[in-house]
């Protein structure tokens, strides 16, 4: 389980995280929300390590990991996996040297077992014969798929999303969807993600928090979330223009 | 005034954050060199990029030096009936300052500027997050093989700017403007020494990591997306180039 405590970050005078408490749950999914520029992807950059916090705790399994050595965090991450928002494939590699990377850096096997895990990996993310392509020749959709891959490869017991459905259309963003319940049943993997996808986030969430102006304002089931009657939580389901969040 | 203050006291602030982070850069990389395990094959694919896709430029640029230093150069000792000393002018010249210098500020601008446009674009891209995320240092990744491709390789694309050079200026001193063959070769080895080379050689090893650690640094940093990687580039080269020249003219007043 991980257990954000009293989490604040600051970026010169722009206050960005404000005193988050958050406890995710282990095998569950839990959707981040919020709207765009309120502090969602910092937030998650933070349980991964590439932020660190002004004050604060990130406890995973009772251990704080944002004041953990840089030797001893690096084993921790080989616990977690990531899927960025534009996928970060690197575009010099084909798609199966980019899924097998983190297989190829961390363990002895050889090629020809690499390539098949990187294959059932890839069959499970519902692509097949692309482990040749290079990244420029995929899709936005096929790029998360493979983004996916990457992330899953090592098995992780985490897995972060950061905008898993941006710039792609609605039938792909259900599909994401499927794709995020299919692998999440399937490994039992804690997955965490951030979204401003309201119905992205009502199909595939145990638990969805809220964060605004730098804190979790709520959180619970959807079914729980769906019965607010938080103002600010109303507006932002209902995708109002008109209410207590103002739009710049 | 205080306008003027201001912005005085943040380029000043600039100045030590850069200094201070590109050595932290520079620490790091030589820490991560010796800790294995190493990826000689990153490393010869940057020698590559570095040395070898370098070659024509520095032979064109090192054989129209060393022919131009010969005109002038015999141009000149004319004048006192020296023009026996073409041959040792175009060498030193060469092999101290010119070839050094000349393969540093050309692969500045092609190596160089092309590898802080390619880390810088990993950077905004968030490739390097992903190098982070899956539990490989970035800077052991992506930095140490380029310092060390550019450290290796410089002092050997020097020699053949060096060696090309002095074969231009033989063409153009011997063959055009008549200098006998014997005398402009003799000269030369007479007044050449070893440690001419060697200075030179030190030089472009400085230059090397040099560029290659200013390029590293303003990609590893760059920001700001598509604008951001173009003025990484544009900075690398600047600031490179700059280095390049300021530390020659140390080196020279400590090695002379």
């Amino acid at each position: 389980m991980i257990k954000i405590i009293n989490l604040r970050k600051s970026f010169g005078d722009k206050k960005v995280l404000d005193g988050v408490d958050l406890e995710i749950e282990k095998g569950k999914i839990t959707v981040i929300i919020g709207r765009s520029g309120e502090g969602k992807s910092v937030l998650i950059k933070h349980i991964i390590g590439l932020l660190k916090p002004d004050s604060g705790q990130i406890l995973l399994d009772d251990q704080d990991i944002t004041a953990m050595s840089e030797r001893d965090f690096h084993e921790v991450l080989k616990r977690f996996g990531m899927l960025f928002q534009g996928a970060a494939l690197f575009d010099s590699m084909t798609v199966s040297e980019n899924v097998g990377f983190a297989l190829k850096e961390h363990t002895d096997m050889n090629d020809e077992d690499i390539l098949k895990v990187v294959s059932e990996k890839l069959r499970r993310v519902g692509l097949v014969n692309v482990e040749n392509m290079m990244p420029s020749d995929l899709s936005g959709g096929m790029k998360k798929r493979v983004g996916l891959a990457r992330a899953i490869v090592m098995d992780p017991e985490i897995v972060l999303f950061d905008e898993p459905t941006t710039g792609l259309d609605p039938i792909m963003s259900d599909s994401v969807a499927d794709l995020v319940l299919e692998t999440q049943r399937a490994l039992k993997t804690t997955y965490i993600l951030i979204t401003h996808d309201i119905p992205f986030s009502y199909k595939i969430a145990d638990k969805i928090a809220m964060l605004h102006e730098g804190r979790i304002i709520e959180q619970g089931t959807v079914e729980e979330l769906k019965a607010s009657v938080n103002p600010i939580i109303r507006q932002f389901l209902e995708g109002r223009a008109q209410g207590p969040i103002r739009v710049y | 005034m205080k306008a003027y203050l201001e912005r005085l006291g943040r380029s000043a602030e600039d100045f030590i954050n850069t200094t201070g982070r590109m050595g932290i850069m520079l620490f790091q990389a030589v820490m991560y060199a010796f800790i294995p395990p190493v990826k000689f094959k990153n490393i010869f694919k940057q020698m590559e990029f570095v040395g070898v896709q370098s070659l024509f430029v520095v032979v064109l640029t090192g054989s129209f030096t060393g022919m131009v230093l010969a005109l002038q150069s015999y141009n000149a000792l004319k004048r006192f009936g020296a023009e026996s000393l073409v041959g040792p002018t175009v060498a030193l010249s060469m092999a101290r300052e010119l070839g050094p210098v000349l393969t540093g500020l050309m692969v500045t601008g092609r190596a160089g500027s092309a590898m802080a446009t390619e880390l810088g674009t990993m950077r905004v891209t968030e490739q390097i997050d992903a190098l982070f995320t899956m539990a490989v240092n970035p800077v052991k990744h992506l930095v140490v093989p380029r310092v060390l491709a550019g450290v290796l390789m410089f002092p050997i694309l020097a020699v053949i700017t060096n060696f090309v050079g002095v074969v231009g200026g033989y063409m153009v001193g011997v063959k055009l403007l008549g200098i006998n063959s014997g005398v402009y070769i003799g000269r030369t080895v007479d007044f050449v020494q070893v440690d001419d080379i060697m200075t030179g050689l030190i030089k472009s090893v400085v230059f090397g990591l040099i560029t290659t650690l200013v390029a590293c640094y303003h990609g590893f940093y760059a920001s700001g997306g598509a604008e951001g990687v173009g003025k990484a580039a544009t900075s690398s080269v600047v600031l490179a180039s700059v280095m390049i020249l300021v530390s020659d003219y140390l080196m020279s007043s400590f090695m002379i």
